[in-house]
């Protein structure tokens, strides 16, 4: 332990300093917080792609003030659930708009993480040295898929309570053990109270442990800063600029731009990303014409659905996400940026607009978009789902690792400095 | 300002620096207004926050009582529910106000008179919080020397006008807030 | 490349953005609703006849049960006018002996159902339950225009279409068939202003009332909007110049 040295009083301090001083010999916030966000090196020729991470915090503080004062009026019982979201809305003061709020902050997560994992992928921010950093960011994901899955059950509308229903039954599909865990998962023979109860519990929870792996992952990005569009690393001083200023600034800036377009959604179209049937009491013996998960789970869901054997769409439908994990070893190009690599670039655009088209089928009614009818008892009709699925995985295990052995990078610029001098 | 200063390429360092000099009230202007402005509505956000923890409008529309007066016969008490709380509501006897208005003020530890403790007109309604103001319990009716009131958990003593006599409470039972509607109907709060 | 990539994207992202649950299903009727837009309100007055709607017709199946009498303040009728509204029915409540009683209605109550409970409803009508009406302009796709095209939309069942015994045809109902019968017919209600009571007229006057009873705060919702609107356009305008300023010497 290096003990801090005591520090010199100049006697010229105004009282702040004095305060401050005081503070940082006892504990070195202001150096921290120097380190972090103040002096700390960042390359200078980040676009606005990088403002994503930033404001994905923003949202997790806002869904947490949100969170935790809706947590106030709510009663997590099969009985009052709805009715306690209900007087939200209409009885406490400013209820319906911390209720929208969180509502359309939880797609605002998802959006601004999506697009943050895209950009990670053009830019191959994934590769060494950040390989930690991407699959913390993976664990990050999937604590938010936990986390807004609970947390949409919690109104126990319809489709709070069939979606629930729905995804907890495919643990069913395991053999042998799949009725032990559904049943264990349930706290009962079905989807009820003693569910509800937990999965607020825990949706109450995991957002603070979520705080925990951010720090982690942040943390992990500052070993060795960010990468940027061109993807070569920083080598002198000229290739960076300290974080304050300048993207202090371009952060708030950013951040003004995303709460016009988040409280616009929230005050004048607050509904327009959820179900009308979440806002009929959740009824047991009545299952809705369709139940369509929250949009950003819809791509999943359409690679569930998409393999007609239960298990094998269960590990299909995990195995997309954990396949990800491995992105930095599938990806064996030593260029990272898709600024350079002309192939990687349209294998990037052609995976999204498959993820986008997955999404689409995933709102769509189970039988939807079959493209062949085969007439074969034993063989499933040919759908765009399985198609979607089927290239979604082709791109991940065949095409993005063939691309990185064949593929001819495009030149990369000497420096940073000497990319921006252009 | 903490600024690389080689940060420009291609080192146009003498006019980077003496802009730097040229507008630094103008920059700050800005800085300035976008700070406040950024304030204000940090605390125009933090407010329905805050507010959301104040009564709703359920809690608010119970939040008066309405109470039929009429079979409640001389002498006699009840009690009703008002903001939560019990309210105690009774008919005093002659007797009772008599004895009221009788007592020394300046005896009294919480000095106040009878009748500013009763609507004029209506002496013989006693309208007071069923709440001993020692710690809280709810006293006992008919009880005690005074005629009014024992509170069993440490001995306060309420008379027929509800105000303490002896043991710890520092206070006489509160009035609440009411109305005659009607010689037969109060509204509390 | 990355902008037209981006545009691609997104016009795949706009069909995502349906998720419509409509099928073979009629269209609803689309009107133009003064509650809609940045800039909608609730006309008072239509929503007052639409209390008058809902009260005299539809209430005899339909509970509001989440819509409290004080609320109709909202629509500006006075205490007065309130306390006789909930005064004229009897609620369920417990006296000081504790046994059940039934007393008039106060302020503070919440609309009193037709019937104590769903059973009871399904039992007098045959089996179907007659959902309760606080959020049904939120609970259904295009809320007003589906239920203003609902109540307005009987009529004769084509040929095609094998009739239901007790259900009645209606182009909107998912498959078609109803257990509602058709709940308006001209000059139904003796409107208080005087406005002709007509199907069409009824029909748009009940949307406003049902749209105000699952939506109180929208005006005010919309009225802060506006504010917070362009207080951020200011605040980020100001960002802007400032990262502008600071960013200006350096080649990025």
């Amino acid at each position: 332990m290096h003990p801090p040295e005591k520090p010199v009083a100049s006697g010229k301090q105004n009282i702040g300093e004095v305060v401050k001083d005081w503070i940082e010999y006892r504990l070195p916030l202001f150096k921290l917080l120097d380190g972090v966000v103040g002096s700390y090196p960042a390359p200078k020729n980040l676009n606005y792609w990088w403002n994503f991470g930033s404001l994905a915090g923003l949202v997790l503080v806002i869904q947490l003030l949100t969170g935790i004062f809706l947590a106030m009026h709510y009663t997590p019982h099969a009985t009052m659930a709805f009715d306690s979201v209900e007087n939200i809305m209409r009885n406490i003061n400013s209820g319906w708009m911390m209720r929208y709020m969180h509502a359309v902050g939880a797609s605002m997560f998802f959006v601004l993480v999506y697009v943050h994992i895209l950009r990670n992928i053009y830019y191959g921010s994934y590769k060494n040295p950040r390989e930690l950093l991407w699959i913390i960011g993976l664990v990050i994901f999937l604590v938010m898929m936990a986390t807004a899955f609970m947390g949409y059950v919690l109104p126990w509308g319809q489709m709070s309570f069939w979606g629930a229903t729905v995804i907890t039954s495919l643990f069913g599909a395991f053999p042998f053990v799949g009725d032990y865990i559904t049943h264990w998962l349930w706290g009962g023979y079905s989807v009820d109270n003693p569910t509800l109860n937990r999965f607020f519990v825990l949706h109450f929870l995991l957002p603070f442990v979520l705080v925990g792996i951010v720090i982690l992952h942040v943390w992990a990005l500052h070993q060795h800063g960010s990468n940027n569009p061109t993807g070569v690393d920083v080598k002198t001083p000229k290739d960076t600029l300290p974080f304050n200023p300048y993207y202090t600034v371009k952060d708030l800036f950013g951040i003004g731009v995303f709460l016009i377009i988040f409280n616009y959604i929230v005050f004048f179209q607050p509904n327009m990303l959820g179900d009308p049937d979440n806002y009929i009491p959740a009824n047991p013996m009545v299952t809705p014409t369709h139940i369509v998960p929250e949009w950003y789970f819809l791509p999943f869901y359409a690679i569930l659905r998409s393999i007609p054997n239960k298990l094998a769409g269960v590990l299909a439908m995990f195995g997309a996400i954990i396949l990800m994990f491995f992105l930095p070893w599938l990806d064996g190009s030593k260029v990272r940026s898709a600024t350079y690599r002309p192939m990687f670039k349209w294998a990037f655009w052609a995976f999204l607009a498959d993820g986008l088209l997955l999404g689409y089928i995933g709102s769509k009614p189970a039988d939807w978009g079959v493209l062949y009818h085969l007439g074969l008892s034993f063989l499933p009709d040919l759908t765009i789902g399985m198609l979607a699925t089927l290239y979604y995985f082709f791109t991940l295990l065949v095409l993005i690792p063939l691309i990185s052995r064949i593929e001819k990078p495009l030149l990369l610029p000497e420096s940073i400095d000497a990319a921006c001098s252009k | 300002m903490v600024h690389n200063s080689t940060s420009c390429c291609g080192g146009q360092k003498t006019s980077h620096a003496a802009s730097e000099q040229d507008e630094p009230s103008r920059r700050d202007f800005i800085m300035l207004a976008a700070g406040a402005l950024g304030g204000v509505g940090a605390a125009a956000t933090a407010w329905p926050f805050i507010n959301s923890m104040n009564p709703s409008a359920d809690v608010l529309a119970l939040s008066s009582t309405e109470v039929d007066l009429s079979p409640i016969q001389p002498g006699q008490s009840i009690k009703v529910k008002w903001r939560g709380k019990p309210v105690f509501v009774r008919r005093r006897t002659k007797e009772e106000i008599a004895s009221a208005a009788a007592v020394n003020i300046s005896d009294l530890r919480d000095p106040q008179s009878d009748d500013s403790r009763v609507k004029p007109g209506h002496a013989e309604w006693l309208i007071v919080l069923g709440v001993c103001t020692h710690l809280g319990c709810v006293p006992l009716a008919n009880q005690g020397e005074f005629g009014g009131w024992f509170c069993p958990c440490h001995g306060s003593q309420y008379d027929t006008s509800g105000r303490i006599r002896k043991g710890p409470a520092p206070l006489n039972l509160p009035v609440p807030e009411y109305t005659f509607l009607s010689d037969t109907k109060i509204r509390i709060g | 490349m990355f902008f037209k990539g981006i545009g691609y994207a997104l016009l795949a992202a706009l069909a995502i953005a349906q998720i419509a649950a409509a099928e073979e299903l009629e269209h609803p009727k689309h009107l133009a609703w003064q509650f809609e837009g940045m800039t909608g309100y609730l006309d008072k007055k239509a929503a007052q006849r639409g209390f008058q709607v809902y009260s005299q017709v539809c209430s005899v199946c339909h509970s509001l049960n989440r819509v409290s009498y004080r609320n109709l303040s909202d629509l500006g009728f006075t205490e007065a006018e309130i306390k006789a509204v909930a005064a004229s029915k009897l609620v369920e409540d417990y006296d000081d002996k504790g046994q059940r009683i039934m007393r008039p209605g106060k302020m503070s109550d919440n609309f009193v159902p037709p019937y104590p409970n769903e059973d009871a409803s399904r039992a007098a009508h045959g089996g179907a339950y007659p959902p309760d009406l606080s959020l049904i302009v939120k609970a259904r796709h295009d809320g007003p225009n589906y239920v203003f095209s609902l109540i307005t939309g009987f009529g004769p069942a084509p040929t095609d279409e094998k009739p239901v015994p007790n259900k009645y045809y209606n182009p909107y109902f998912p498959n078609h068939w109803i257990s509602m019968p058709p709940p308006l017919s001209e000059g139904l209600v003796t409107y208080q202003d005087g406005m002709p009571a007509t199907v069409d007229q009824m029909a748009k006057d009940v949307v406003v009332f049902l749209q105000w009873a699952a939506e109180p705060e929208m005006e005010q919702r919309k009225l802060t909007g506006l504010r917070v609107l362009v207080f951020l356009t200011i605040l980020t305008g100001m960002l802007y110049a400032i990262k502008r300023r600071i960013w200006r010497n350096v080649k990025h």
